[in-house]
């Protein structure tokens, strides 16, 4: 892309063409570029080819896991009933997703303008981060098509999970909100953008409150469990502050770690507000996460001592605790504590990116690795269990960029200003039919009947 | 920020928050089981693995072939668990000392207040009057959440059905027998009387004047009659009960006073948190001029086009 753009090629990222005529959804779908010059970028992108051989090998395995059945991609364990698709799909990428909430209270009700131009990324990496735990969960349930059933049919308001699917589909209708401004600005559709910065405030309020009682919930799904969790992941008191708490630096950390595989592989995207204040953000999220990270230190200290639960440390399970406590809690904390005093953004960006491997090693730890810690024997995943888990999150992955390369979120739309509103409407309905030269001619015709 | 939008924000967030109130949380309070509920005795030292209970379930429930018949006492050799083939196994057990190896039937235990019910979102079990589990295939969505509350490790998971998967477990012969009062096919056929069937108080007053009567022959104690709130089900045992691969650190709790504290703390952030964040937002932005400034730009901009 950064070729291309050298070589001439426009960036979209207002209405209209540098000629004056507005981009139509297809030149906005192919970036403003040819279609052969979008193919051929698509395949010179060496990214794509491996994303190629997943979806070749992976999305068989999917359509293969609904046809079959569970037992053809998992070992069908009576004793692990919840495999990777739980353990690393919803319960790795919710906590992850809490950016969402985050920067929208901090920009919308804590009025830190200083985050906005990273606001949309943090929104969007919660949308998405929700929508495919929910597509986990989808490939999970026994009876996906069965999944509304706690909305319309059958209640059972007792259950953490019933909290847990009502909290995540309001909060993904919630985000989807959020979000559509930018898909507004970029089809062109004021109207969308004016409604839904009214409810601005009220969405990002209901946001915190479903974020601190679902990602609990999810912590608290495990306390229907207290045989089966080792007793160093497991808390009764403490369960669903653990996961809501490390959620808050696990979210800012993504938002850095995304940002940070932005500005290597398409920086062409980003404009000059965020390139310039990239640093400085990155800087104040890192504080942010610390902050989290101490407090999530804490809580799991505090919980080990409320219980008592110290002797656990002789034994290998201890070790393995420490181990994931220092990957994804001290070493990061010191990293940043370091990174932020000097300001040092690598160290920063590298720390970030330990809180997120932390933040999977503790819940696939909860859900997978030590969980049935009683039980004589260890459960290894299938290995199309694994291949679904990676080719779902490399659709993740795809689909995040396809987001990314177009809706405003690295770059502001610019309004067209510069025109009077009937040409807008008028270009939306015309242009198709016309040829581009034409309605050049009869803009500069109209625009000087109008001075 | 104009206090029209504050007001309309209050309003908002609070109808988003009150959708999803678990309205029913703080009512779960402790269930002790239905007065006239049924139970079985499992007098442990009676039983001599001959796997007559298994046969017996298998015909009653009309499960599948079995891998391997049931007068094949091979099976002893390892430890078994409940699965979709087969709702009740019967384990062997080493009890050391010289002590002859005791056996020791499993199924569901049907607890007065069943982890798998409680940590159902769409209520797919049922603890009927009788004292049965029952569970509702119609409705359940399979997220095995119950397998993971199960505290037994008990429900099995039809996982090879690719369209109708099910869980499969012991649900004490309820459409076929106790709903008309008769016992289920285990305790019929049973050759021993290990099992005996009768209203749960009952047993407990029987098992307590064995033990009085013949301390020697058992431990004095019987699992289940307190353990996690008590279960329909309860065993008598010349060992203790772990060395018959019965769990005693499980506790006499049942598994939903695990949950209470955050199904407690629910209602509050619900109420709480809209007032509380929103006057946040008010203070953080009441003398920013930068962030009224913000929010009529853009409307003015949005009215503009």
């Amino acid at each position: 892309m950064n070729k291309l753009i050298a070589s001439g090629a426009t960036v979209v990222d207002s209405p209209q063409k540098s000629s004056g005529r507005n981009w139509t959804i297809m030149e906005k779908l192919f970036l403003g570029l040819s279609f052969q010059q979008y193919i051929a970028q698509a395949i010179r992108n060496p990214f794509n080819w491996v994303f190629g051989i997943i979806f070749a090998i992976g999305i068989p395995i999917i359509i293969g896991r609904f046809i079959f059945g569970l037992s053809w991609v998992t070992h069908s364990s009576y004793d692990y009933p919840w495999g990777l698709f739980l353990g690393f799909g919803l319960f790795g990428m919710v906590p992850l997703s809490s950016s969402g909430f985050q920067l929208g209270t901090a920009c919308e009700v804590f009025g830190r303008h200083d985050l906005e131009p990273i606001e949309r990324l943090g929104l969007l990496n919660g949308l998405l981060g929700y929508f495919f735990a929910v597509i986990f969960l989808l490939c999970d349930l026994g009876q996906p098509w069965r999944l509304p059933y706690p909305m319309v049919l059958a209640y059972g308001p007792a259950a953490v999970l019933f909290l847990v699917a009502w909290h995540v589909a309001t909060y993904l209708s919630v985000q989807i909100a959020e979000v559509s401004v930018s898909f507004f600005e970029w089809i062109g559709l004021p109207i969308g953008i004016r409604a839904i910065r009214k409810i601005t405030l009220g969405m990002t309020v209901s946001g915190i409150i479903l974020s601190t009682l679902h990602q609990g919930a999810l912590g608290a799904l495990f306390t229907y469990a207290p045989g089966k969790v080792h007793p160093l992941w497991y808390s009764s008191s403490f369960q669903w502050i653990h996961f809501f708490v490390s959620s808050i630096p696990g979210g800012l950390c993504m938002v850095i770690v995304v940002s940070t595989i932005a500005s290597k592989t398409m920086s062409w995207r980003f404009d000059e507000r965020f390139k310039d204040s990239l640093d400085r953000i990155t800087i104040s999220l890192a504080k942010g996460a610390s902050m989290g990270l101490a407090t999530y230190l804490v809580i799991k200290l505090i919980s080990i001592a409320h219980d008592n639960k110290w002797g656990y440390f002789l034994t290998g399970y201890g070790h393995w605790y420490l181990v994931e406590i220092m990957i994804g809690v001290i070493i990061p904390m010191a990293l940043l504590a370091y990174s932020i005093h000097h300001k040092k953004v690598a160290i920063i960006r590298f720390g970030a990116l330990l809180v997120v491997l932390g933040i999977f090693l503790n819940r696939l730890n909860t859900a997978y690795i030590t969980f049935n810690w009683k039980l004589p024997y260890r459960e290894i995943p299938h290995w199309r269990e694994v291949a679904i888990c990676i080719t779902v999150y490399s659709i993740y992955i795809v689909v995040y960029r396809f987001i990314l390369y177009r809706l405003p979120i690295f770059y502001q739309w610019k309004a067209a200003e510069e025109l009077a509103p009937a040409y807008v409407a008028e270009t939306e309905t015309r242009h198709q039919r016309r040829a581009p030269e034409e309605l050049a001619l009869a803009y500069a015709a109209k625009a000087e009947n109008d001075q | 920020m104009k206090r029209r939008d504050f007001l309309k924000g209050c309003l908002i967030s609070g109808a988003a928050a009150s959708l999803g109130v678990p309205s029913k949380s703080l009512a779960v309070g402790s269930f002790e089981g239905y007065p006239d509920a049924m139970g079985i005795l499992v007098d442990t030292t009676r039983c001599v693995g001959c796997r007559s209970c298994e046969a017996a379930c298998n015909k009653e429930q009309k499960l599948p072939e079995p891998d391997v018949p049931f007068d094949d006492l091979s099976v002893f050799e390892e430890k078994r668990r409940t699965t979709e083939k087969a709702y009740t196994v019967v384990n062997r057990y080493e009890a050391g000392d010289g002590k002859d190896p005791q056996f020791r039937k499993m199924q569901c235990n049907h607890c007065n207040e069943p982890g798998c019910l409680t940590s159902c979102f769409v209520n797919a079990y049922t603890k009927t009057r009788e004292g049965a589990v029952i569970y509702d295939s119609k409705i359940c969505v399979g997220c095995r959440t119950c397998m993971v509350a199960c505290p037994f490790n008990i429900p099995a998971y039809s996982y090879s059905s690719a369209f109708n998967p099910v869980v499969k477990k012991c649900i004490f012969c309820y459409h076929t027998r106790l709903k008309y009062g008769k016992p289920p096919a285990c305790v019929e056929i049973c050759p021993r009387e290990v099992l005996t069937f009768g209203l749960r108080s009952d047993l407990i007053k029987i098992a307590h004047e064995r033990i009085r009567e013949t301390p020697d022959r058992y431990i004095d104690h019987l699992y289940g009659e307190k353990e996690l709130g008590g279960t329909s089900w309860m065993y008598l045992a010349a060992v203790p009960p772990e060395k018959i691969g019965l769990d005693e650190t499980v506790g006499n709790e049942p598994i939903i006073s695990n949950v209470k504290e955050f199904l407690g703390m629910v209602p509050m952030v619900l109420t709480i948190w809209p007032a509380l964040f929103t006057g946040f937002h008010l203070l953080a932005t009441r003398n920013k001029d930068h962030g009224a400034d913000h929010h009529t730009h853009s409307e003015q901009e949005d009215g503009k086009k």
